[in-house]
């Protein structure tokens, strides 16, 4: 029987009601923060954040983090948001993954190898992330938050990301496996 | 002229209230990614490989939700739009290379966070250590990209009605439609 209580622990929602959620609280936080959701920016705040502990200072001079300020903000408390938000709803739904280094689909193509996996991981990340800073946004800035307000740049940056990943994917899962 | 000055006085006091309001957005849209699915590998490169079309789905019922709300509050003038500018060097090359590291990573810097939560390890132990690297390494080589590549067909912070010299609406309606009937067509044909 469905009640109130069990659509939360249902462990998967149909993908229209998430993504109407979605646009509703870009609503909201347009309204109340007058912020677009947005998450990129955050994780070269935290770089910068480590650069200065481990050499005193040294990513201030930087012009990038000058411009980007390494400082906690609307938006990196957001991205902190995420990881708690994501927790609660994996628990209350038995979904929270215990051990798993290697993603199943990943693991028939590829064997199930923790330290093959997280070197990749590893590389992918260092693309990703200086992607999305080349490119001055990811899926939630450009893909979702840029796209709903109609900019060019977001929509171009959007079918761009999807593009190089249909290619690169079928890259990884058809030639080189 | 009064949300200026509003602005201005929030900044003196140092106001911690929008620290708590973007955790609690966070929560909410974490929450959503996880149940959407969005917090797995095999969902993302599904997408990606075309044989899961869930992340397709949620984005475009987020992005008509978020429009048609954005655009009449627009009208409003209850808010301001916050437009990225953008150029032909910034944009498709970093798009290209986003992409890449998308399907290389499986996640993206929103999922990777959702995924973290959900206790993926390798978004945990790989991902979000090459990710903090990859924008560190954007961050190094900055002073030699911003007024070069990133400026390379310059076009700004611009929206298509703009562009088109058009009012909002004769844009945001043609594109809800479009993408209600992307989204119909998806499920007829078993996606």
């Amino acid at each position: 029987m469905t009640t109130i209580a069990s659509i939360f622990t249902e462990p998967y929602w149909s993908p229209y009601a998430v993504g109407i959620g979605i646009g509703i609280l870009s609503w909201l936080s347009f309204l109340i923060s007058g912020k677009p959701i947005a998450t990129s920016t955050s994780f070269a705040q935290t770089g910068g954040m480590i650069e200065n502990i481990i050499t005193g200072g040294k990513a201030d001079k930087r012009p990038y983090y000058k411009k980007i300020k390494l400082k906690i903000n609307w938006q990196w408390m957001l991205v902190v948001g995420v990881v708690l938000g994501s927790f609660l709803s994996a628990i209350i739904s038995g979904d929270f993954q215990v051990g798993v280094w290697v993603p199943s689909l990943w693991a028939s193509a590829f064997g199930d190898s923790a330290l093959l996996r997280v070197f990749v991981a590893v590389v992918g990340g260092v693309i990703l992330g200086f992607g999305a800073r080349f490119g001055d946004g990811c899926t939630s800035g450009h893909g979702i938050s840029g796209t709903l307000q109609l900019a060019v740049s977001s929509w171009v940056s959007a079918i761009l990301f999807f593009i190089g990943g249909i290619i690169t994917a079928h890259v990884i899962y058809f030639v080189i496996a | 002229m009064e949300t200026k000055k509003q602005g201005s006085k929030t900044r003196q006091e140092e106001d911690r209230r929008p620290l708590f309001f973007g955790l609690g957005f966070g929560i909410l849209f974490g929450f959503l990614l996880h149940k959407g699915g969005a917090t797995k590998y095999d969902v993302i490169v599904g997408q990606l490989l075309l044989t899961d079309y869930t992340v397709l789905k949620i984005m475009l019922s987020a992005i008509v939700t978020g429009m048609i709300g954005i655009y009449l509050m627009k009208s409003m003038g209850w808010i301001k739009l916050s437009i990225k500018s953008g150029s032909v060097g910034k944009n498709v090359i970093g798009g290209l290379i986003f992409g890449v590291g998308f399907a290389v990573l499986g996640y993206c810097p929103g999922t990777i966070a959702g995924a973290i939560g959900n206790g993926y390890l390798d978004a945990i132990v790989g991902g979000l250590a090459g990710i903090l690297l990859g924008t560190w390494i954007f961050a190094v080589i900055y002073p030699k990209l911003k007024d070069g590549i990133l400026k390379k067909g310059d076009f700004g912070d611009i929206t298509f009605p703009r562009l088109f010299k058009v009012n909002d609406w004769v844009v945001v309606v043609p594109a809800a439609v479009l993408i209600i009937l992307i989204l119909v067509w998806l499920e007829r044909a078993g996606f």
